[in-house]
């Protein structure tokens, strides 16, 4: 255990540690006494059982012990875990974008990445935004995990303080590829990292786009892309107007994709599946895109011509 | 009691024939054996389904089904094994079967209710089976509905949650019918502290099942009112509160956790003094304990959701709570290895099964301490050190339990001798199965591993590999298993009224026992281990 790699792996194992420790002297302690019973008052060495009485002073002994120690454990598993929620003011903000099923970083500057690159020996604090469902930001090397919750304000914070890469995974479960949806963490020097932030792209220049804005705000590019690329569902690129082969009810037929399809789409999306792409994954829109956004989208889509 | 004129419940000719006989018995006992039925059936279908899941988990990428398929039959396996089985389970089979006849008494107190819990049970599972073959797909949400996710899927969560919301009431009935039984039908002299622990753990657990099943009720009626008509509780764009749902999803589930554990400790605490042939030591402390776990357990919930982003208070009362419900679990352990002290150890499978479950439920408790203590749980939560801990505690704790019971009482509820070579190999299959299955998952839990992972790191499949392999010998000792018990049941020796010299009131009965139990009322002694 005891890698260092962020200023909270020395006291989440030290808990570890302890409670690991009393509960395998206690496995094997209670296991030996068993087996010894089992063997030593087996019925063919020991016929006849001997009543013993019960004892109060003993049943005391064996509460207070037991409670004194998970106290104990209590006490270090606290200690271990206050300084996660104890955000130095200089800490550097990062923002953490959890979208099905993809995270992106925003770094200060509207400075956005795929990858996690960190600055060694600073703190950083990570703002975590969801736009679609519960997920989970965890880094286990750090020993840092928090749930990604829409409309909470949740963060984490830490100190990298060993270079090299790490895993970042969703830890909370949300749909298809939640499994896939991972991220490298690098630590680097600052120097470098300083360096890299500034050759990062800024934010998209369609965000002043009504409809993309909306598509956006409900991660709808983390399956279907704007440039033809296929992805978990069919690209937006030179979609309206095109003519597709759905399924509807189990059968085949063939449709231009018009207002009236886009409306279908979000709001009943398992009702017409183009042909190639597996049913029941898109969840409806209904409740959370608004009737009156409809148009707002369509205008955007329009506007991606096919080539 | 004389035997040539007993007719056993098994036998007994009622109004109706064939399967009427049984479809309409208010008998507790032919209840009991409706239930058990039924959950071996449910249970079979949930194992098959966790075997394809270490199937597909063998090598990481797509091995046998693709990733929709996967967290469809992870969501199934939890929602049948843990509404459909672990939670009826020990209090409706053999506390339906043996609660009335170890306080005495000729039945539950509401037969009628009893059987209507029974159809209500099935209802339900049929609904949740139907919600794997509607067009829109299995649910996909896992057996916890976690809200936004829920809300929004294009899957059948509607109708798989209304199931839970019918099987619930199911469990709320039955708690019912339980604790006005113990109140009410004791035999004539017999007090509380005059009852064996098997039915202080059922009516611990049935004040749970009354009390806390309720708010799942509600919280799962709101997720469809959400689903529906977009109300919003748990919807942050319309002021809602997606942690919300956790909140009151736990505040029924975890104490659920105690509805499943509390009667398998009942049913060790009734095998280990048999085989032992002592009276069981510290009776008070087991009893008190149960009704300590029971109340505790109502106030611990929020130790599954220390990464939501709970304020730290939350966080400390919960962990403070959660570490003093571990020692109430901790007294019973030493009770039941003191029991041993001295004893007459006869190591019957039933025994074995019991040594099984109190090593199992060991390494069940023991790393609940991880996860009882913030900084560590931090660390495992959402990993696969979860699915081996819970596991740990559900299959390794109420499912050993199970098996023990059924391998201790099974001579009482079909009057027949099931083979003992047979059942000590499926003990041994299922417990050397388990281990290999389920430890390894703890290690790379603490390294990593997340739940619900459809695809992995490559550095995690040895643990994979190893939990496959247990996962086809575990499997292979329940087939066993079952087949020696089915055996048995048709065509076993016949067995006789206390094949173990047990000391309880049920061994005073004959094997099986008539359709009420006791032609008079039982003379209350006043050790409930004092019957022989």
């Amino acid at each position: 255990m005891f890698s260092s790699a962020s200023n909270f792996v020395h006291g989440v194992d030290t808990a570890f540690l302890f409670i690991i420790g009393v509960s395998v002297f206690f496995l094997i302690l209670l296991t030996t006494i068993m087996i010894v019973f089992v063997v030593k008052y087996n019925r063919k060495r020991h016929p006849h059982a001997t009543q013993i009485k019960d004892s109060s002073a003993l049943e005391i002994t064996w509460t207070t012990i037991p409670l004194i120690l998970v106290l104990l454990m209590f006490y270090f598993g606290w200690k271990g875990f206050l300084p996660m929620r104890q955000v130095p003011a200089d800490a550097m903000n990062i923002k953490a974008y959890g979208k099905m099923w993809k995270w992106t970083f925003e770094y200060p500057g509207k400075k956005v990445s795929d990858t996690l690159l960190l600055p060694l020996n600073k703190a950083v604090k990570v703002d975590l935004i969801s736009t679609d469902v519960i997920h989970g930001f965890s880094i286990p090397g750090f020993r840092v995990k928090e749930d990604v919750v829409p409309g909470k304000n949740n963060y984490t914070w830490f100190i990298p303080s060993k270079l090299g890469d790490y895993d970042l995974f969703c830890s909370a479960y949300c749909g298809l590829s939640h499994s896939y949806m991972f991220a490298l963490v690098r630590v680097v020097p600052e120097n470098e990292f300083n360096t890299w932030v500034a050759s990062l792209p800024v934010r998209k220049a369609d965000d002043n786009n009504e409809g993309y804005k909306l598509l956006e705000k409900n991660g709808c590019f983390a399956c279907h892309s704007v440039n033809g690329t296929k992805g978990v569902g069919p690209s937006f690129k030179g979609l309206y107007g095109s003519e597709r082969e759905v399924v509807t009810n189990g059968a085949n037929r063939k449709l231009k994709v018009d207002d009236l399809y886009i409306k279908t789409s979000v709001y009943e999306p398992a009702t017409d599946v183009v042909v190639g792409f597996p049913q029941g994954v898109m969840k409806s829109y209904k409740g959370t895109i608004k009737e009156k956004d409809i148009p707002k989208i369509i205008e955007y889509f329009k506007s991606l011509k096919a080539e | 009691m004389n035997n040539t004129e007993h007719v056993s419940f098994l036998e007994h000719q009622g109004k109706h024939k064939g399967i009427l006989a049984w479809i309409l018995s208010t008998d507790h006992k032919r209840i009991a054996f409706l239930y058990m039925y039924a959950i071996a059936a449910f249970f079979l279908v949930g194992a098959i389904l966790g075997l394809l899941m270490r199937f597909e988990l063998i090598a990481p990428g797509e091995t046998i089904m693709k990733p929709q398929t996967y967290n469809g039959i992870f969501t199934v396996h939890g929602i049948i094994m843990i509404f459909m089985v672990v939670i009826p389970g020990l209090s409706a089979v053999f506390g339906n079967f043996f609660l009335p006849i170890l306080i005495g008494a000729k039945d539950v107190s509401f037969p009628k209710l009893n059987l209507f819990s029974w159809y209500l049970f099935m209802f339900g599972s049929a609904l949740a089976v139907a919600s794997q073959f509607l067009k829109s797909g299995p649910p996909d949400t896992g057996w916890t509905f976690y809200a936004p996710y829920s809300t929004t899927t294009g899957t059948s969560v509607i109708i798989a949650t209304t199931a839970a919301f019918i099987l619930g009431f199911s469990s709320i009935l039955t708690g019912l019918n339980f604790i006005v039984t113990v109140h009410r039908l004791r035999a004539p002299g017999m007090k509380f502290f005059n009852m064996p622990l098997f039915p202080w753990s059922l009516y611990a657990t049935a004040w749970i099942q009354l009390l806390a099943t309720p708010v799942v009720g509600i919280t799962l009626l709101m997720l469809i009112a959400e689903r529906l008509f977009g109300i919003g509780f748990f919807n942050p764009d319309l002021g809602g509160d997606p942690v919300l749902f956790q909140h009151l999803f736990w505040i029924y589930s975890h104490p659920a956790v105690y509805i499943m554990i509390l009667p398998a400790m009942g049913v060790i605490t009734e095998i280990i003094p048999t085989f032992c042939q002592k009276k069981v030591y510290g009776y008070k402390a087991i009893a008190l304990s149960s009704l300590a776990i029971a109340g505790v357990g109502f106030l611990v919930w929020g130790h599954h959701m220390y990464t939501s982003g709970m304020s730290e208070q939350a966080r400390w009362f919960f962990s403070l709570l959660t570490f003093i419900v571990a020692v109430p679990s901790a007294i019973k352990v030493f009770n039941w290895i003191s029991t041993m002290y001295k004893g007459s150890i006869d190591m019957k499978p039933a025994f074995l099964f019991a040594l099984a479950f109190i090593f199992l439920f060991m390494i069940g408790g023991l790393t609940g301490l991880i996860l009882g203590s913030v900084a560590t749980d931090i660390q495992v939560h959402d990993t696969s050190f979860i699915v081996a801990h819970f596991h740990y505690i559900i299959f390794g704790g109420m499912g050993f339990a199970f098996f023990a019971g059924l391998h201790y009482w099974f001579p009482k509820m079909y009057g027949r001798m099931y083979n003992f070579k047979r059942a000590n190999f499926s003990v041994i299959a299922l417990f050397v199965g388990f281990n290999l299955l389920y430890f390894p998952q703890f290690i790379i839990g603490v390294q990593g591993m997340p739940r619900r992972y459809f695809d992995y790191f490559p550095r995690f499949q040895w643990a994979q590999i190893l939990s496959t392999i247990g996962g086809v010998i575990l499997f292979i000792g329940l087939i066993v298993m079952i087949y020696n018990l089915v055996k048995a049941a048709r065509s076993g020796e016949k067995a006789p009224a206390n094949p173990w010299n047990g000391s309880t009131l049920e061994w005073q009965l004959p094997s099986p026992p008539s359709i009420e139990n006791f032609d008079e009322d039982p003379v209350v002694k006043e050790n409930p281990y004092d019957y022989n």
